[in-house]
């Protein structure tokens, strides 16, 4: 019996631990910058890129490398693969160049001019490229200021247009004067953007200007404007303590900016914030009804038959298949509730929907809903384990039911319930079935929480890590060369519900620490 | 030997309780009870497990009420005032009647904020009343020199014997007319019994006290008048000399003596 119940043990802890280091081992390397392979094939030409795997093939026993060779845009796919047979020589070039850039992936290569509008190409090196994109970069962030203006802008000029519909629907006729107003200053917005907008491109055209020809290993040449260039590297030329200071550059990218290229690359930013707002609002909703739920069921309530069938009716809820919920938070929030409020308030927008349609709100909200079973027999049992005695001691001095409750008991079940609350946590970061149907996007091109007023904006959709493994899994364009992506996203995500969840119990423990009895 | 005779000025009746019976659902737990709780003496119920006797003194501070399916009638009186009807105020009756349980149950806070417990509630937030209030229940109740400078601790680090004290100074500090302890030693070791027992001595000078105990020769110390319990009868009550050394029925020199109990 020991030794059955021994082995289950290992089983389950071996599992878990090839589970961390599946996604360790996959997305912690993926930020390293890997050397460059130069490879001379039989037939004189050339292939260059990173190794990423090798195999025998299985009938042939011909071994084989897989190399990701990037440049997309020549070769339209990033992986390939060499025969040994066929390779003739290998070297590792040090003035091989890996860039990242904005658009199809990256690009190894060489160096071979740069160029500066219409002047004359000069020969370029590594500091020269260095130099020349530091400044495009200085240039670019004067251009962020023009951006965020015009941003500021079309939002003032949208929200005048709402104001205008508005007044078109309830009678264009009655508010005419009005409505010209504000087309004036509307226009007078506009033609401000537009000017701006002028500037902007302009000063783009002349950024685009400043451009770099590189060769690849065939020696095709590609003309890049600098631009379009994130960062480069020449990986066969750096120590191991400039590569340590890329990596945390990379992991810098990653946690604080955009995604590029339909996710695959550049940062999780918005997916991280979308997470963490999702479940901090889910937590509003859910922990206070849940707690009042479970405080009603155990300490007002009369025990009988209603009560006994409310409370097997919370404990099969929170057995429900997540998607159930997800359609009914379709039908039910955004659809019955969104559809109404939209009606109600703004009617003028209609058809295009304001809370009618998914959003972060509905999204909190759904999810609330499943996790509020776990809050309310979290909280239940935690207060049916405070001792008889201390609710007697606590009305035996005058108390009332509510005043006991309050002071003594609610502190008591603290513990109890932060327990709860981290589970329901921990289950609702995980869940995306239910969120594809309320509020979760792909790519959202803005924040639910701005310093556009009111700040918090509850229509609005978002990203979401959970979401985002799916979606650069399965969904991307370059389903191979996302692999390592959804491994980091993977690991962020369980490394965001693990400091959730320690930071909760650290609480609880803390609660623990004070409210239990410890005399004999 | 024959038994002073009860100063009826100086220790009136207080409690007064009358034709009491007492239902916990079809069974019938307390049988037509009626007696009386001198003033400033320490009176004792005392009788087998499951007799009625920590029933009725949860009747004097109807404690009862928070079990739904209890049924009383007949009357109680705490000082001419009817204690039992509907229209009592419980709040306000539990404030003159306090109360101190078998297992002692500080709550899980503060020394200081166990004892001002009882005043918070009531609305009393004044800091020095709060201050003197604490000195006067833990010095009333005989533990304030071994706490006095740890009054910010959590009192869930304290002895039994300790929390003990800190309940019953608990239970001071709302200045009641009577303290109700129910097997307040029970949880305890000899060398706390025998410090409560000295305290229950002292605050009876102030406050009228009705204890519940198993313990025969603790009713003996402690108290002046003695009731006995069985089967939800009043055997006999009177005073704690004479119903220890000549108690007039069969029943009650048999529990006493230990020939059935």
């Amino acid at each position: 019996m020991v030794l059955t119940a021994g082995a289950t043990l290992a089983v389950i802890l071996f599992m878990t631990l090839t589970l961390i280091a599946v996604i360790l081992g996959n997305s912690l390397g993926y930020f390293w910058v890997k050397g460059l392979v130069r490879f001379k094939l039989n037939d004189g030409s050339y292939v260059m890129g990173q190794s990423t795997a090798a195999e025998s093939h299985s009938l042939t026993k011909v071994k084989r490398l897989q190399l990701k060779v990037g440049n997309r845009d020549l070769y339209s796919q990033d992986f390939r693969w060499v025969d040994e047979s066929e390779i003739s020589s290998k070297d590792l070039p040090k003035d091989a160049y890996l860039l990242e850039r904005m658009e199809h992936g990256n690009f190894f290569g060489f160096l071979k001019e740069l160029k500066n509008g219409d002047a004359a190409p000069v020969a370029g090196d590594y500091a020269a490229l260095q130099k020349a994109h530091d400044l495009l970069l200085q240039k670019q962030k004067g251009l962020k200021q023009i951006k965020a203006e015009m941003s500021d802008l079309n939002q003032s000029s949208e929200t005048l247009r709402l104001k205008i519909q508005k007044l078109e629907y309830r009678g264009a006729e009655a508010n005419n004067a009005a409505i010209s107003s504000l087309n004036e200053e509307r226009a007078k917005l506009t033609t401000t953007f537009d000017a701006l907008n002028d500037k902007l491109n302009q000063q783009q055209a002349e950024l685009g200007k400043v451009r770099a020809v590189f060769t690849d290993a065939a020696g095709t040449e590609k003309e890049l404007p600098l631009l379009e260039i994130v960062r480069f590297y020449q990986p066969n030329s750096m120590s191991i303590f400039a590569k340590a200071g890329a990596y945390l550059v990379k992991i810098r990218e990653l946690l604080f900016d955009d995604p590029r290229e339909s996710n695959t690359e550049g940062g999780l930013f918005p997916a991280i914030f979308g997470t963490v707002m999702m479940v901090l609002l889910m937590s509003v909703f859910s922990l206070p009804f849940g707690v009042i739920a479970a405080i009603y069921l155990r300490e007002y309530a009369k025990e009988g038959k209603l009560v006994q069938l409310v409370r097997i009716a919370v404990n099969n809820l929170a057995g429900v298949p997540s998607i159930v919920y997800g359609v009914f938070g379709l039908g039910f929030f955004v659809y019955g509730i969104g559809g109404s409020l939209d009606k109600l308030f703004y009617p003028e927008r209609l058809p295009t929907p304001v809370f009618g349609t998914g959003g972060i709100l509905w999204s909190s909200l759904t999810l609330a809903l499943l996790t509020v079973p776990v809050v309310i027999v979290a909280t239940e049992e935690s207060l049916a384990s405070i001792p008889k005695g201390i609710r007697e001691g606590s009305l035996a001095l005058g108390a009332t039911k509510f005043q006991t409750l309050t002071k003594v008991l609610l502190p008591m079940a603290t513990p109890g319930i932060m327990t709860g609350l981290v589970l329901s946590m921990a289950r609702a970061v995980g869940e995306v079935a239910p969120l594809m149907m309320v509020g979760v996007v792909k790519l959202a091109p803005t924040l639910p929480f701005d310093t556009q007023f009111p700040f918090f904006h509850m229509d609005r959709k978002f990203m979401h890590l959970g979401f985002h493994i799916f979606d650069v899994g399965f969904q991307s364009p370059n389903v191979e060369a996302a692999k390592p992506m959804v491994y980091v996203t993977t690991l962020l995500l369980l490394l965001i519900v693990i400091a959730a969840s320690s930071l909760a119990i650290r609480f609880r423990n803390q609660m623990r620490r004070r409210y239990t009895t410890s005399h004999f | 030997m024959s038994p002073e005779p009860v100063d009826l000025s100086k220790h009136p009746p207080l409690i007064e309780v009358e034709k009491l019976h007492l239902y916990y659902g079809a069974s019938h737990a307390l049988k037509d009870i009626s007696l009386a709780m001198r003033k400033n003496q320490v009176t004792a119920f005392i009788g087998p497990s499951g007799c009625g006797k920590s029933t009725l003194l949860r009747c004097l501070n109807r404690m009862n009420d928070l079990i739904d399916s209890v049924r009383i009638e007949g009357s109680i009186r705490l000082d001419k005032d009817e204690i039992t009807g509907r229209s009592t105020d419980v709040i306000s009756l539990r404030r003159r009647v306090g109360m101190v349980f078998q297992q002692s149950n500080p709550f899980p806070k503060s020394i200081y904020e166990n004892i001002v417990y009882g005043l918070r509630i009531a609305g009393i937030n004044d800091k020095s009343t709060l201050d003197e209030t604490v000195e006067r229940s833990l010095k009333g109740a005989a533990i304030w020199n071994e706490v006095k400078d740890r009054l910010h601790d959590s009192a869930l680090g304290l002895s039994g014997g300790q929390a003990q004290r800190i309940c019953i100074a608990r239970a001071i500090a709302t200045n009641p007319e009577v303290i109700l302890m129910d097997e307040p030693c029970s949880a305890l070791d000899p060398l706390s019994t025998l410090k409560i027992e000295e305290l229950i001595d002292e605050l009876k000078e102030q406050y009228t006290i009705v204890i519940v105990t198993h313990n025969m020769q603790q009713a003996a110390r402690v108290s002046d008048a003695t009731a006995f319990f069985y089967l939800g009868e009043l055997i006999e009550m009177g005073d704690t000399k004479k119903i220890f050394t000549n108690p007039e029925k069969q029943q009650t020199e048999d529990y006493i003596t230990g020939r059935f109990g």
